[in-house]
């Protein structure tokens, strides 16, 4: 049987564990990814689309395109992401003694090579999903602002037809 | 529902002819898709979920869940495809079927195109024939269909085509910027350009607009609906009759018979998942080649045990599409001018006639490119990613041209359709499992197709130019799929006659690509319309009202 005292002592670390968990949910961004497996796949698909006058890959969105897909059209991929960004990473400590998000661009360069050797399903992997959402549709999350289209001299919105479409609005598939 | 005339199984570009022939002649009609009538509503410009980039699932069916297929490689083991993977071989699921979709080039093939056989000779292995109708038996039809669907473009510049007896009911679009390159250097090669008929409006049309040129066009619903088929023409004729009810999501299961062997009608699943009957006078199986046969194969019975219309093995047989070949040039001067359809010029001068090959194949450029098909059609050279790779795709995105077509395949019999014994889908049926492929001269056609295109942008000005020409191990049906049930005299080597009347069952019918001896250099759907035409007149002419009763 509770007390009066010991339901409202009860009933507030309820509470707080309630808030603490939303907090946790809140904090990431991520549907699919861990914050560290955010880091690592940014190094990676920073280097196969690096950032010049036009924005890189990460810039452009492309982590919210892999990671939303993650948990949707590649789901079935979700175990070669875990085990290849995990990989990627024990690389990096092993060969320069730094996560992968925390070394050079040029080791990142270095790193991203072996992978394209050592581990191609994981790269292949990567790469395709990096190139799609830069140069996708921007309502899937990637190729912000349509900023890959403008890179290219397409004007966005077209100058022929109509755009009724938000690209970015409407069920995400 | 009450018994009816007859039933049409599948709304695709055949099936929706058929069901306008029928419905306006008086008859009463049931028209079954087991996909969903799409509007424009759902024609999101979605590069990455579309009908031809389908990285993110078919955005015009089937879905990837419970709708699987299988294949067997050439060491003989067996895979599953998923509809938006390649081996899939897919067309599309929704009223109008691939031409809901389609880029829509709507090509007549060459009188040569029916008389395969007799013109080269059958290579050793092949199962090449001529078809036992002509080009002439199917003019007028392709005159129908070139004015009931839509059709706009300009013959006059070539020689190359059958006689005709009325131009194309519409001019074609203005010459877009490639057409003003590949033309000049068509003509110094002394090629015959000319623009490539197409079912899109140019100009309004049957109650519609003209093409507003944007850049979502092939794998693409139309926006503005300038892009003919058989859910904007056909089918909302035959709905206005009266006699014609469509049912969208509905999966008709087997073709029932009687115990004299006749058709009797169909069982489906409607979109509550019941299964229900409807009995009909006739039957018309236009479901697209794959399906097609599929449905022939499960409709076992005791009277049919091998499925119908397979007495002698023939159902799923000869399966076909295109061998598509071409190269990419790239050009030191802008060729884009982001106007669609981007497809607009064609040659074919290399159809046929070319020594020691059994015909060839039209020559187009290709249509309009989104960002998303050049990544991997840059120079040989281009580092496959990093700051090279964003580089070129600067560099190569509006300065190149692609130039392809579809090499005419030479079938064999042992590529084929079948049911697989094990993996069923979401209807618990048994789903298609594809082996074997066309003839090996099929590739050396198109590596010939390949050097020529590569000369001809090499003539209008490229630089540097990539060739495209593979040898795919398995057949590659795809949307141009066709061949399975294929139309002849003979019984023993053919599933139904000149009429689209299975050899075995009278009121039973295929009207779609299946029937298809060969499938031309061509883009098959004006040819699977005018086969629509051709065989339901023969069909409401041959109706006496009780002709086809049981």
């Amino acid at each position: 049987m509770f007390t009066r005292r010991q339901f409202v002592a009860a009933s507030a670390m309820a509470g707080a564990a309630l808030a603490v968990g939303c907090a946790k949910r809140q904090r990431t961004p991520w549907e699919f990814l861990s914050e560290p497996e955010a880091r690592t796949l940014k190094a990676i698909c920073d280097q196969i689309v690096p950032a010049d006058d036009f924005p890189s890959a990460s810039q452009a969105g492309v982590l919210t395109y892999i990671d939303r897909q993650l948990v949707r059209h590649f789901r079935s991929y979700q175990e070669s992401y875990r085990r290849g960004l995990q990989q990627a990473n024990l690389l990096s400590k092993k060969r320069f003694g730094l996560d992968l998000a925390a070394a050079s661009p040029q080791q990142q360069f270095a790193i991203v090579s072996a992978i394209e050797k050592q581990d191609p399903h994981f790269f292949e992997l990567v790469r395709t999903h990096t190139l799609q959402g830069y140069y996708g549709s921007p309502r899937h999350g990637g190729n912000r602002d349509a900023v890959s289209w403008r890179m290219l001299g397409l004007a966005e919105p077209p100058l022929l037809g109509r755009a009724q479409y938000d690209l970015t609005a409407g069920k995400r598939s | 529902m009450n018994r009816v005339n007859a039933v049409v199984v599948g709304a695709g570009a055949a099936g929706g002819i058929v069901a306008k022939a029928l419905s306006t002649a008086g008859l009463s009609v049931v028209l079954f898709e087991r996909g969903k009538w799409y509007t424009a509503n759902d024609c999101r410009k979605d590069d990455l979920r579309n009908q031809r980039t389908t990285v993110l699932g078919n955005a015009f069916g089937p879905d990837d869940e419970g709708n699987p297929r299988v294949w067997v490689d050439v060491a003989g083991a067996t895979h599953i495809a998923l509809p938006s993977e390649g081996a899939y071989q897919n067309n599309a699921a929704c009223v109008g079927g691939g031409t809901l979709s389609y880029g829509a080039q709507a090509w007549r093939y060459l009188p040569q195109d029916f008389r395969m056989r007799s013109t080269y000779g059958a290579p050793a292995g092949s199962s090449l024939e001529d078809w036992p109708i002509t080009y002439d038996d199917l003019e007028p039809f392709y005159e129908k269909a070139e004015y009931e669907i839509g059709i706009s473009g300009d013959y006059s510049g070539t020689p190359f085509h059958g006689p005709r007896r009325r131009d194309l009911p519409m001019p074609p679009l203005p010459p877009n910027r490639e057409f003003e390159i590949l033309e000049p250097a068509a003509k110094r090669l002394g090629l015959h350009p000319f623009h490539i008929p197409m079912a899109r409006n140019s100009v309004p049309y049957n109650g519609r607009g003209p093409c507003m040129r944007c850049r979502w066009c092939v794998g693409f619903a139309c926006e503005v609906d300038a892009k003919n088929g058989s859910q904007n023409t056909v089918i909302p004729t035959a709905l206005a009759t009266g006699n014609c009810v469509l049912h969208t999501e509905c999966m008709v299961t087997e073709i029932l018979t009687d115990d004299r062997g006749r058709a009797r009608g169909v069982s489906w699943i409607d979109e509550h998942g019941h299964r229900r009957q409807q009995l009909s006078d006739i039957v018309v199986v236009s479901a697209c080649a794959i399906e097609s046969a599929r449905l022939l194969l499960n409709s076992k019975s005791r009277l049919f045990p091998n499925g119908l219309g397979n007495r002698y093995d023939q159902v799923g047989r000869n399966l076909q599409g295109h061998h598509y070949t071409g190269a990419t040039g790239y050009f030191d001067f802008e060729t884009y001018d982001d106007v669609g359809p981007g497809a607009s010029i064609a040659v074919t001068d290399y159809n046929h006639g070319t020594p020691g090959l059994c015909g060839g194949g039209m020559l187009a450029n290709e249509f309009i490119r989104l960002p998303i098909h050049m990544l991997d059609r840059l120079p040989g050279e281009t580092p496959r990613w990093g700051p090279a790779h964003k580089q070129a795709m600067r560099a190569y995105h509006r300065r190149s041209i692609v130039v392809m077509g579809p090499t005419q395949q030479i079938p064999t019999a042992a590529g084929r359709v079948t049911v697989d014994p094990g993996v069923k889908d979401k209807w618990d049926l048994p789903v298609a499992r594809f082996e074997g492929n066309v003839h090996p001269h099929t590739f050396e056609i198109g590596e010939i197709q390949a050097r020529r295109a590569e000369a001809w942008l090499k003539e209008a000005g490229a630089l540097r130019t990539s060739i495209g020409a593979g040898k795919p191990s398995l057949v590659s049906a795809g949307q141009h799929q066709a061949g399975t049930c294929r139309m002849g005299d003979d019984p023993h080597g053919s599933v139904v006659n000149k009429n689209c009347q299975l050899h075995d069952i009278d009121n039973l019918f295929v009207i779609d690509s299946s029937v298809h001896v060969t499938n031309g250099g061509f883009n098959p759907v004006l040819t699977i319309m005018a086969i629509a035409y051709f065989a339901s007149d023969s069909l409401v002419r041959n109706w006496k009202g009780t002709q086809f009763r049981s």
